[in-house]
């Protein structure tokens, strides 16, 4: 009696332990912004993120790397199958070597959300300042937002 | 219970003249502690509501920082004795042992090695720690503690910090475990130089320097960000902590000066009466 229940303590413990990192067809995910977090270590099979080193899809026991992440659509394959896409402003992107993924964002927002009017309003908007920029940071700046607001526009 | 209050009156009665002074004192004292339980009451529910605010925005706060940290916390990148010391408190006081606290662990850690260079945010860590540490204050942040911090505050700290290119950038801020209590924390972030020199980085692929200074820049701002909203919650939980001690103090100081006052009164009355008679009684 004793024994049995003590194996099926550790069996347990070890589905617990073995339900953190990569299970063969997933992996965890820390998804979020500095006002949502989306995905808290939430078990998914397949990210896919637009970094500067260009668009590329992470799988379970993927090489570990870090990523800077461009405007763009992140979107996410859940346990459960469905895709959600989300539009991030910019980022970062870790993969460790235990095959947990964290994606910091500065922005996101539900691509189903984006008013495509608005955005193509404030990208007029931010085409004018751009012309008009005279600094060099006023410039860059400038030149951030059109490329974000033309990132929203395509995904919209 | 007649003998205590026998003794109380003939301390408190001596003449009549000076009984009625002593009357208007109390009632003055009364008075002014009745404003100030008003006072903290008020603060207190400010206070609460303030703290109920920003718990629910440290839940996603918390989450955003731990993961950007990940990498600091997964890999031991030593560096070196350059160190920059972040302190995080806020400008307004009446939150018990908040910023008292923080400078503590500050002096202490001087104590163990001496720290050369500083960035305060919040003028009470500033007149704090002024005293032992007032000639490495390389910035100070004020207008803080109002209103919640943004993101963009956190940018504007990060990027002061950055721009003394330091080894090491050590964050001391109050860290909220629940209502009652909070502990002063310090985490070290190493710089993007010290990262590349640590052989613990290369286990990850395709790094190069541009990439490494963007990533270490961003995850710094998002960890100051994380520190500065457990720094609010702490101190809006300790400060409806304080008021709510100094409120109930206050009552407890009205209770034993409203008896103070009615026995007094009494002694009074009680005194004019003996006169009256004993005047009465020499007449017949």
């Amino acid at each position: 009696m004793a024994f049995r229940s003590i194996a099926l303590r550790t069996a347990a413990l070890c589905r617990r332990a073995m339900a953190t990192e990569a299970s063969g067809s997933t992996f965890p995910l820390t998804f979020g912004s500095p006002s949502n977090a989306l995905f808290n270590a939430a078990p998914v099979k397949q990210v896919d993120i637009p970094s500067t080193t260009g668009h590329f899809g992470i799988l379970p026991n993927h090489v570990p790397t870090i990523a800077i992440l461009l405007p763009g659509v992140v979107s996410v394959t859940t346990e459960a199958g469905d895709v959600q896409r989300f539009f991030v402003s910019s980022g970062t992107a870790t993969i460790h070597a235990d095959s947990t993924v964290q994606i910091m964002a500065e922005e996101i927002c539900d691509v189903g959300e984006i008013d495509g009017a608005a955005v193509r309003s404030a990208l007029e908007v931010s085409r004018s300042k751009l012309a008009s920029a005279t600094s060099e940071a006023d410039k860059a700046a400038a030149q951030i937002e059109v490329d974000v607001y033309e990132c929203m526009v395509a995904v919209a | 219970m007649a003998f205590p209050m026998l003794r109380s009156t003939a301390i408190l009665a001596p003449n009549a003249a000076r009984g009625m002074a002593t009357l208007k004192d109390i009632e003055t004292r009364l008075k002014s502690v009745t404003n100030i339980r008003k006072i903290t009451s008020s603060m207190k529910m400010v206070s609460a509501a303030k703290f109920s605010r920003a718990e629910r925005a440290l839940k996603p706060a918390r989450v955003y920082g731990t993961g950007a940290a990940s990498l600091y916390e997964k890999n031991e990148f030593e560096s070196g004795e350059d160190k920059l010391v972040l302190a995080i408190s806020s400008d307004r006081g009446l939150c018990g042992g908040i910023h008292s606290g923080l400078g503590r662990t500050i002096k202490a850690a001087h104590a163990e090695q001496p720290i050369k260079k500083t960035v305060i945010v919040g003028d009470k860590a500033k007149a704090i720690l002024l005293k032992t540490l007032g000639d490495t204050y390389l910035a100070t942040f004020n207008n803080v503690g109002k209103k919640a911090a943004s993101f963009s505050d956190a940018i504007a700290v990060a990027e002061e910090v950055l721009s003394h290119n330091c080894e090491t950038v050590e964050i001391v801020y109050n860290d909220f475990v629940n209502v009652v209590t909070y502990k002063a924390l310090t985490k070290a972030i190493p710089s993007a130089e010290s990262i590349e020199a640590n052989d613990a980085i290369y286990t990850y692929d395709e790094v190069d320097s541009e990439v490494l200074k963007c990533y270490q820049e961003f995850t710094l701002a998002n960890i100051v960000f994380h520190s500065i909203r457990e720094q609010e919650c702490s101190e809006q939980s300790a400060r409806m902590n304080a008021m709510e001690n100094a409120t109930r103090n206050a009552g407890e100081m009205i209770d034993k000066l409203t008896l103070q006052f009615n026995r007094t009164r009494q002694a009074v009355i009680t005194r004019e009466l003996i006169e009256i008679i004993s005047g009465a009684n020499a007449l017949e």
